[in-house]
């Protein structure tokens, strides 16, 4: 019952098929299948591949953004740093000169406060020292003549009562 | 067999062992002209049989339910597929990477996109009929049916002359085939013959007949094993052939292993073939 073993079956022998329908049936289940493939599994298989490289692409692209934001984020961090030491050089420097205007001007002011003060002290003192020689002019008269009269008024041999006399002057004097 | 032959006693010589007719399509629904021709000690069967005995057979049912089965395992593997991928879809992507990159892109090159279908559906199919040789319900590998071993060499045969005249045109594609670069004129009447043959004729012939030889030797050598182990174990009263018989029963595990291999290997080797003819076929140099 062995097909190997039965008549030949012309050139092909054995390998001429039992029937013709394996060759026929074998050629159209493959083209079922490869229209399967074709039509549906292939593109599955595509589409899901194209999906997963773009979502791979795009977590690479966001994490690519992240490090771009970060670094402009260090640059001008950077930058700022940079900016506020140049700015902090540069007010130390305005406020020394200013310090030193400032000093400068104090020193001046307080110069010619003192001159001012000296000056008017001076005026002053000259006024006062003028009053005074004017005052002296006027009253050392009537004092020498006010005096020159106690005296005669008084004993002159009586040393005591003239030493009184002098002292009641003096005291007058100062009370005046 | 004569009883006591070579002055063995056997128990029971009617018992039909090495029944290889299992290699022979059966019909599924046979009918009386087939079953006459079949009785015992009946001639030969008609020349023209009903068409029911020869378009409906098991083995003919047997390939039906392996298309059947291929594209039902692709659906399934890629039914809503996710860019993670769960174990199912897994399973079939390493499958479809094989062939898609595997095979396709490594052989055909930058066009092989077009190309991967068929190779998707010719290892599939190959590799689940073969399958079907170590497998229960059927235990029979539909490729040792030369039949459909011829129908896919056929069709790779189409395939791959259609995509070398589609690319270069039929005279140029004939050309580039037949007349190597650098061989001179004087050689050419021993080279075109032998191109010729090897491009044109022996490639559908040596794809069809290694996939049906192969299935068709490794199955017979495991029937062979199993019933000729059974035979010597039950049906021999002498100890000694009892045991190889033994041994044959255990050898027929390893054969099993090995044709569960080889049945991968051939449908490998077919579609790798195929991609390699098409690419060759497209080639711009012989």
């Amino acid at each position: 019952m062995f097909p190997l073993e039965g008549p030949p079956t012309g050139p092909l022998g054995p390998l001429l098929p039992e029937h013709l329908s394996e060759f026929v049936v074998g050629i159209i289940l493959f083209f079922i299948i490869v229209l399967a493939a074709w039509k549906i599994v292939v593109p599955r298989f595509e589409k899901i591949y194209a999906e997963r490289s773009d979502a791979i692409s795009g977590e690479l692209d966001r994490a690519d953004q992240a490090q771009a934001a970060a670094r402009a984020a260090l640059a001008e961090y950077k930058n700022r740093l940079s900016t506020a030491e140049d700015e902090a050089a540069a007010i130390r420097e305005a406020a020394k000169v200013t310090g030193a205007q400032i000093h400068a001007e104090l020193a001046a002011k307080a110069e010619a406060e003192a001159d001012r003060i000296i000056a008017t002290a001076r005026v002053q003192v000259d006024a006062e020292k003028a009053q005074a020689m004017e005052s002296l002019r006027k009253d050392v008269g009537t004092m020498a003549t006010v005096l020159a009269g106690k005296i005669l008024e008084e004993s002159l041999d009586d040393d005591a009562r003239a030493m009184r006399t002098v002292d009641t002057f003096i005291a007058s004097l100062n009370q005046a | 067999m004569a009883n006591g032959t070579a002055g063995l006693t056997l128990l029971d010589s009617e018992v039909p062992v090495f029944d290889i007719s299992i290699f022979e399509s059966r019909p599924l629904f046979p009918s009386q002209t087939w079953l006459a021709c079949h009785e015992v000690g009946a001639g030969a069967c008609p020349a023209k049989m009903p068409w029911t005995d020869i378009w409906l057979t098991n083995h003919i049912a047997q390939a039906v339910i392996a298309a059947a089965l291929v594209i039902l395992f692709w659906l399934i593997v890629t039914h809503r597929p996710k860019i993670v991928p769960t174990r199912r879809q897994w399973a079939g992507e390493f499958l479809y990477n094989m062939l898609r990159n595997g095979i396709g892109r490594d052989i055909i090159g930058d066009n092989y996109h077009k190309y991967v279908p068929w190779l998707v559906a010719l290892f599939s199919f190959i590799v689940i009929n073969n399958l079907f040789g170590e497998t229960f319900v059927f235990m029979f590998p539909t490729f040792s049916k030369v039949g459909f071993a011829w129908a896919l060499a056929l069709l790779t045969w189409v395939l791959y002359n259609a995509v070398g005249i589609k690319t270069h045109g039929l005279r140029r594609y004939l050309k580039l085939q037949t007349i190597p670069d650098g061989v001179p004129k004087a050689l050419l009447i021993l080279v075109l013959p032998l191109e010729i043959l090897s491009n044109f004729i022996t490639r559908p012939i040596t794809l069809a007949l290694r996939l049906f030889a192969n299935m068709l030797a490794g199955h017979l050598l495991v029937v062979i094993f199993v019933t000729g182990g059974w035979f010597m174990l039950s049906q021999v009263k002498n100890l000694a052939i009892n045991a190889a018989g033994v041994v044959a029963l255990i050898m027929s595990f390893a054969i099993f292993a090995l044709e569960l291999f080889v049945g991968f290997l051939q449908a490998y080797i077919f579609t790798v073939l195929t991609a390699q003819y098409v690419s060759s076929a497209q080639a711009e140099a012989h």
